[in-house]
This record gives C-alpha cells, structure tokens and sequence, in this order.
C-alpha cells in the first residue's frame, strides 16, 4: 500500500505547494511514513487542523504534508488518576471528558491537540492552569529519522529523563511528528464568574494590580483595548458557588465593575484579520503596551497580549511594538502576516541561545528536513 | 604533574587560591551528596562566588578535557552530586544573594546557592511565596532545586518546579554564558529552560535563577484524620479527588512511619492508626471552608476514626512536623534504611501497598510507607541492619522489587528525587532504547563532550559523534541572518 498521495491544489503550507500528502492512522504508521520520506530525503511538514499554516516563515521546500486527520481520539482517560492520553489529530474543542477538563484554551477553532502542542498556543486560563507545557506529562513523538521515541509518562508526577515533551512544545514541527500527548486533567468548577471594567488605558495598570493584591485566584484577567477608546478588564474566578459568588462580589467591589456569567465575544480569540503579534513582558510592563495606537488583547495577568498589526504600516508598528517589549525584556513575534509583510519584517525577533537551539535541530533533523526555515533563525 | 594538578594551579592563578580545595581531608567532605551509600572523593573542588568564576571553571575543564559535576546544599537522594574522583566538583554554596525580589512582576532573581525556603522568606513581607517546597526546603538550593525538578508536598495543585523556574542564566558545558527564558514568559525559540530544568546537572550549571512568585493563598486548612489501614486512606484520598475537589497536598504514613515518627518527634498523631492522612486545602477562604466540609465528610465516610482540624499555624505546623521528619525519623526504628522513590497512578494505591507488604513479607523486610498520596508518589522506606550479613541485600532486594511494581503499573521510576547515579539502572525498564538515544541527542547538542556530570542518568556511557551537516542551495548560514 502506497505511504501517501499526491498532493492537491488545497495542500499547501503558507503558499508552497506540497507534492504528497500522508495521513497515518497510528503511531506505527507514522514511523513507517517518516521512514520512507527519510530515505527519499523528503521535506515534511506536519498538518493537524491547518489553522495555523500560516504562522511562521513558508517552509524553505516542502515535498510531503503529513495530516493528523486519521491520528484522533482518546487513548486512556483514567478519570481517578485525572490524566488523558490523546492522539495528535484530535481537535481540542468539544472534548468530552466526563465532569473533567483539558484547561488548554484553543484561541482558534478548529485546532488539534497536536497543532495546540506543537505551537504553544495558549488562552485567557493560562493565569491559573499555566500553558501546553505545564499541563503536559507525557508525548509519543515519530523522529525525522522514523524512530518512535517516548518521554514522561501517564503519571504526573514524574522526573525520570529528560522532559522531552517541553522542547516538542513550541518547536512548531522541526524536531518532529508529535503524535500522542498525555496531559493532566483539572476537575470541571461548578460555576464561573466574570467581572467587567471598562477603564481609560492609563487606568489599567492600577487596576491590575488592585487584582493582583486580592487572594481571589482568578483563573483568567483578560483585557480587550481597541486601537483607540477606553479599554475592557475581564477578570474570571471559577470554583464553587459560595466561593465564586464571594470572590466575585469582592471584584466587582475592587475593579467597580459588574459581575456576569456572559463572556464578551473576544473572550479567548485573536484581535487581528491579517497580520498578528504575540507580546510578551513582565507584568508590571503590561500597560506600556496599551497606548501603541493598535489593538491590543490578552491575557494581562500573565503578560501575554496580542496586537493587530495594520498591513498599510506594519514594519513600523512591528518596530515600536518590539522595541517596547524587548526594552523591559520582553518578547515580540509576528505569528502571522501576509506575504508581502513578512517580506519588510523580522518575524521573530531577537532570539537568546539560537546557537544552541541549531545544536538541538542539527541533531534532532541533520537533514533539515522537518519545517524546514518555518521557525526561529531559519531553522 | 597530573592534569588535574595542573587544572588545580590554573583555577587557583585565575580565581584566588580561597576558591579551591584539594586537600584530601577536606575533599572528603564532600564525598557523598544525600545518598549516602555511594561515596568518591573527588579529583578537586572549586566553589566559585559568581558566574564569571563558574564559567571560567567549566572552560578550564573543558580545556582540561576534565569532567565536572555540580553540588549546591548536597541534600539530593540518588547520587546526582556524586563528584567524579578524576574531575571538579563545583559547589554552588558560595553564590547565594538574593538579586531581585519583584512582586510587581511575581518574580525574583535569586543565584543558585540560595536555599528554597529563604526565597519564600524574602517574598512573604510582600505577600508572595515561592510554591515548590520539597522537604528539605530548610537547607536544599533553588540550583540543586533546578537540577532535580524538585516536588514537593503541595505540588499536587501548584506543580514542580519546572512551572516555577522562568529564566537561568546557565553555564553550558562548554563554558559559555546563556540566558534561558527570562521574567517575561513564553520566549520564542525553543523551551531550551524546560529541557535544562532537571537534567540532573548534564547539561550546565544555573548560575542564576528567575522564579515565578505565588499569591499567599488567604486561608489554609488542614486536617489529620486517622484511619483503621491504608486501604480506607487510600479510598479516602480517591473520594476526594473524585469529588473534584484540588487539595494543596495530600499526603498518607503508615502504621511503621508513624510509629518512627513518634519514636523522633513525638508528634501526637491518633493511637492505633493503621495510617493518617494529612490534607491541606488552601486559596480563597469561602472556598476553602466550602469544600472543606466536603473533604472532613469523606474522610468520614471512607472510615477516618479521629479527625483532628488544625486550630492555628502552630497546630498545623505540628501535624506537618511528624510528615516532613518521617525519613530521618525511621532512624529511630532502624538502623539503617533505604529511602525509595517512585510513582504510581493514585488510583492503584492500595492495590500497590498491599503487593509492597507482600514482597516485604517474602523477604523478612520492614518497609514503612510515606508518600504524596495525591499524585501517587511513594516514599516505601526499606529498613535493614547493615550489620547484619545478607541485611543490606536482601533490602536492595526489596527496594528494586518496589520500582518494579511501579513500572507494572504504569508508573515512573522517580517521581522527584531524580535518577541520578542511583536509578541510572532503572532506566531501561521503563523507556525503549530509542526513547533512551532520543534524549542522547539532546546531551550532545548541550554536552558533546560528555564532560556535565558523566555516568548519571544514562544507564551505559554513549558517545555523541559529528552531525552531518548538509548544507542545502538556499539555506542561509548563521551569519547571514544575525
């Protein structure tokens, strides 16, 4: 039986056309697929649910798209152990879970497990549950070579070897096809709370740290701040429904805002059409980012925002937005843009310990094969 | 001259004889790190004051062609601080200021040297603490923390300390200076910080820590409640997790660990207790009350005898006193023991305790059990008399049958004492050889070399090889792009 097909016209990765694609059902067919395309000195790029291909720089040469549309479902959910063992191709929404919660918010539809993992991707609860890599314990991953190679486990508790699972995550497919996660569960809170504020900019960073010095725990504290006007707070708490209700009401109290169980519609999403950044800083920084003239949203508890670049002036915006960030040690990527911006912008920005990083491609991929250019310095 | 001689009047020239030991006598003193059944004195030891002097150290090694092996407070229990009788021992203890405490970016900067516990000292006039607080938090190093990705009793809810580390400024093995993550999160590239945060010390020395600094919880909780045997503890601890209720720990003794317990510290636990659990709520006080009722109810319900509510920090303090002190305790009852460390799917408890009994049993072993119940995390403590013939055999025995038994069922071989030189062995029990060369390939992008820390974690020495390189039309060098 053949390993792959031919590609067809919708089988491209951020503009390059791929030549054929694989879509193994398993583990071992995986290794089978990533063994041959070894051997005929394939470029790979892996596909879960294609809502990210266009993040990153388009792969230097593409031959062969592995899709995880077969890879899907859930291996084990030991319930009393609160763990799940998925494989790559599931999508993350609408896992059922029976009372209990992946707490790994998807900012976009559509996205597999496998394609939240291998990008870092992170949502509005991060504030409390931390990101892919905190709630992941265990990862089955396909080499470049084909090899199958396991790291961490089913427990969560675990130091034997070495955390393979944190370089996968965010590696954005160059060291590797991940195809099955094991990640800790959280029990589903009974009831959730949010408290809304709309607040001028200036506002903000008092009004941050007034959350910060209450002990309510919130499991998120979103802002939303349009290009220009006043900006949105949203702080949620989960738990029981005397303590939700406590908590609650001692936020509405401090933000002088109001309690309500409806999420605004850019709860968790992207701000941007076209072209977006991710920002990263130290909390205290986070207001810095409120008056560039674009907007802004994210998760303001964590100091991860998102900014929407406007195309007409994004190497300027990229260049003020970067400095800002970079000067309080900070961090700004441009995740996605269309093509004639990437062009006049440096995606990634300045990146600590790339030599290193090379040293783990070069063994991991001495071909170059995987994602070829896609991610930081042109690995 | 040996090269180690030579190695020895390089350091002292360029760090100041005051940085280096080679006295015989006092090399000893640092023969063994917590494990003390493996013993090398080693070759030479440096302690340098700051990252400068540690780079400089690593680059004389390399130089040297010399391996290193780095030791913060030497509390650790498999063996990862044991020096290398031919190479440098790089103690950290010197390096131990706080640089930066900011609780407006719930972070501090600390060196390596600093112990655990005065972090959370630093931080508390500011209302933060520092989560991880593995039991010997009192005299173990945030470096050595790094090194084994240390739990601890409350890391059930808050984690290890790999989601509490967000920068190190690390010396590579080759010597260089880096900086890994920062006080910003989520650093683009690859997560170099979370392969580093517990490698065991083979891939670099952290010179300087950036940790992430957690909220004081407004109310904290805790109740003893007594239990006929560890079978009602252990569904005890089930019903609570299936209640969906995240205590800050969970943590069970048996009948022997208690009776140690007692024996060191008198800490007044029920008489008559097949085992004790501790369980500590923390966060939000209408939380915690609510879903404390709830957790008394089916400690109750599971067949909890006594249920003792700590009435202030002192009682609490003492409730914790007898669980914190339970491995030194056994001394009491023993005169020597193992202490084991290993995991399981919480679920399996009692079905693992009872296999545990069993092999203690067949071999004429005591074993008392202390662990994180949880996360599943087992503390079986293996007694034995080394003065008697066969005693100290038979206890090994007992205590490999016991990571066996977590491997069967579908455990780890460590759940937070590291693999170290002690449970190097194990390592192929529970990964394929594929997956063991997988992680290979991550030491000899850090370590060609071999020089970080030789003979630990990996069961058989590997050498490392050149990458073949291909350069592809179109590829654009280093240099090119930065």
């Amino acid at each position: 039986m053949a390993l792959w097909s031919d590609a067809t016209d919708a089988d491209t990765v951020a503009g390059v056309p791929a030549r054929f694609v694989a879509a193994p059902a398993s583990t071992e067919e995986a290794a089978a697929v990533l063994h041959e395309a070894a051997r005929d000195d394939l470029a790979v790029v892996v596909r879960g649910g294609g809502t990210k291909l266009d993040w990153g720089m388009p792969p230097r040469r593409l031959d062969l798209i592995v899709d995880t549309r077969r890879l899907t479902g859930v291996v084990e959910h030991a319930a009393g152990d609160l763990i799940v063992v998925l494989r790559a191709g599931t999508p993350l929404d609408g896992l059922d879970l029976a009372g209990q919660q992946l707490a790994l918010d998807s900012p976009v539809p559509g996205a597999t497990v496998g394609g939240a993992v291998a990008t870092a991707t992170s949502g509005p609860r991060r504030q409390l549950y931390g990101t892919a890599r905190d709630l992941l314990i265990g990862m089955t991953v396909v080499r470049p070579d084909g090899r199958v190679a396991h790291a961490g486990g089913k427990v969560v508790k675990n130091v034997a070897g070495y955390d393979l699972g944190k370089l996968l995550t965010g590696s954005y497919g160059t060291l590797g096809l991940i195809t099955e996660c094991a990640f800790r569960l959280h029990p589903r809170p009974e009831v959730s709370a949010l408290v809304l504020r709309t607040a001028p900019a200036a506002e903000i960073g008092a009004l941050l740290a007034a959350v910060r010095a209450e002990q309510v725990v919130p499991s998120a504290v979103e802002i939303d701040a349009p290009a220009a006007g006043p900006v949105t707070l949203a702080v949620l708490v989960e738990g029981t429904t005397a303590g939700v209700r406590e908590r609650a009401a001692r936020l509405e109290k401090v933000l002088g805002g109001q309690a309500t169980d409806e999420f605004p519609s850019w709860w968790g999403r992207y701000p941007w059409d076209q072209a977006g950044m991710k920002l990263t800083v130290p909390l205290s920084h986070v207001p810095d980012l409120l008056d560039a003239g674009v907007a802004v949203r994210g998760s303001a508890g964590t100091g991860v925002l998102y900014a929407d670049v406007p195309v007409g002036s994004a190497p300027t915006v990229v260049e003020r937005l970067r400095a800002t960030a970079v000067r309080v040690g900070g961090h700004a990527v441009v995740l996605t843009a269309p093509q004639p911006v990437r062009e006049l912008v440096d995606m990634w920005g300045p990146v600590a310990g790339l030599a290193l990083m090379r040293r783990v491609k070069d063994r991991f991929d001495p071909g170059h094969r995987f994602a070829p250019g896609r991610f930081v310095g042109g690995i | 001259m040996t090269t180690l001689d030579v190695l020895a009047a390089r350091l002292r020239a360029e760090l100041g004889a005051d940085r280096i030991v080679n006295d015989r006598q006092q090399l000893r003193t640092y023969e063994c790190d917590g494990l003390a059944h493996y013993k090398v004195i080693p070759g030479l030891v440096v302690l340098p004051r700051d990252a400068g002097e540690c780079a400089r150290t690593v680059r004389a090694c390399v130089e040297a062609g010399v391996p290193f092996v780095a030791r913060g407070s030497g509390t650790g229990l498999s063996g990862g601080a044991l020096p290398h009788a031919e190479g440098v021992l790089i103690v950290t203890s010197k390096m131990r200021a706080i640089v930066e405490v900011a609780p407006d970016d719930e972070r501090a900067v600390v060196e390596p040297g600093v112990i655990n516990l005065h972090v959370t000292k630093a931080a508390g006039p500011h209302g933060y603490y520092y989560a991880p607080d593995p039991s010997s938090q009192q005299i173990c190093s945030i470096g050595g923390n790094v090194a084994e990705n240390s739990g601890g009793a409350h890391c059930l809810k808050y984690g290890f300390t790999t989601n509490h580390v967000t920068g190190a400024q690390v010396v590579t093995p080759d010597g260089e200076l880096i900086e890994l993550g920062g006080r910003a999160p989520d650093t683009p590239g690859y997560d170099l910080l979370g392969a580093f945060v517990g490698s065991e010390g083979t891939l670099g020395i952290a010179t300087r820590v950036t940790v992430r600094l957690t909220r004081l919880p407004e109310s904290v909780r805790t109740l003893l409640a007594a239990f006929p045997s560890t079978d009602q503890a252990g569904a005890a601890t089930s019903a609570i997790i299936a209640a969906g209720v995240v205590p800050a720990a969970v943590e069970m003794m048996d009948a022997l660990a208690i009776e140690a317990a007692e024996a060191a510290v008198a800490c007044g636990y029920p008489g008559g207790a097949g085992a004790v659990l501790i369980v500590e709520l923390d966060g939000p006080a209408a939380e915690v009350d609510a879903q404390f009722d709830q957790v008394t109810a089916l400690c109750k319900a599971s067949g909890a005898f006594e249920l003792r509510i700590a009435a202030d920090p002192a009682e609490r303090a003492l409730f914790w006193k007898g669980r914190k002190s339970a491995f030194a305790a056994v001394g009491r009852i023993s005169p020597d023991y193992i202490v084991q460390d290993g995991v399981i799917p919480r679920t399996a408890l009692p079905e693992v305790l009872h296999r545990i009994g069993e092999v203690s049993r067949a071999h004429g072993v005591r074993v008392a059990n202390v662990f994180h119940a949880g996360d599943g995390n087992l503390h079986p403590l293996v007694l034995f008399d080394d003065a008697v013939p066969g005693e100290a055999d038979r206890a090994e025995e007992v205590s490999g049958a016991i990571i066996d038994l977590c491997i069967e069922y579908g455990g780890s071989i460590t759940g937070e004492h590291g693999v170290g030189m002690d449970k190097a062995k194990y390592m192929p029990r529970m990964f394929t050889d594929d997956d063991l060369e997988t992680m290979h390939l991550l030491r000899c992008a850090f370590d060609p070399a071999g020089l970080a820390n030789p003979g630990k974690i990996f069961p058989t020495p590997r050498l490392c090889g050149e990458v073949p390189r291909r350069h592809r039309a179109g590829e654009a060098t280093p240099a090119e792009l930065f």
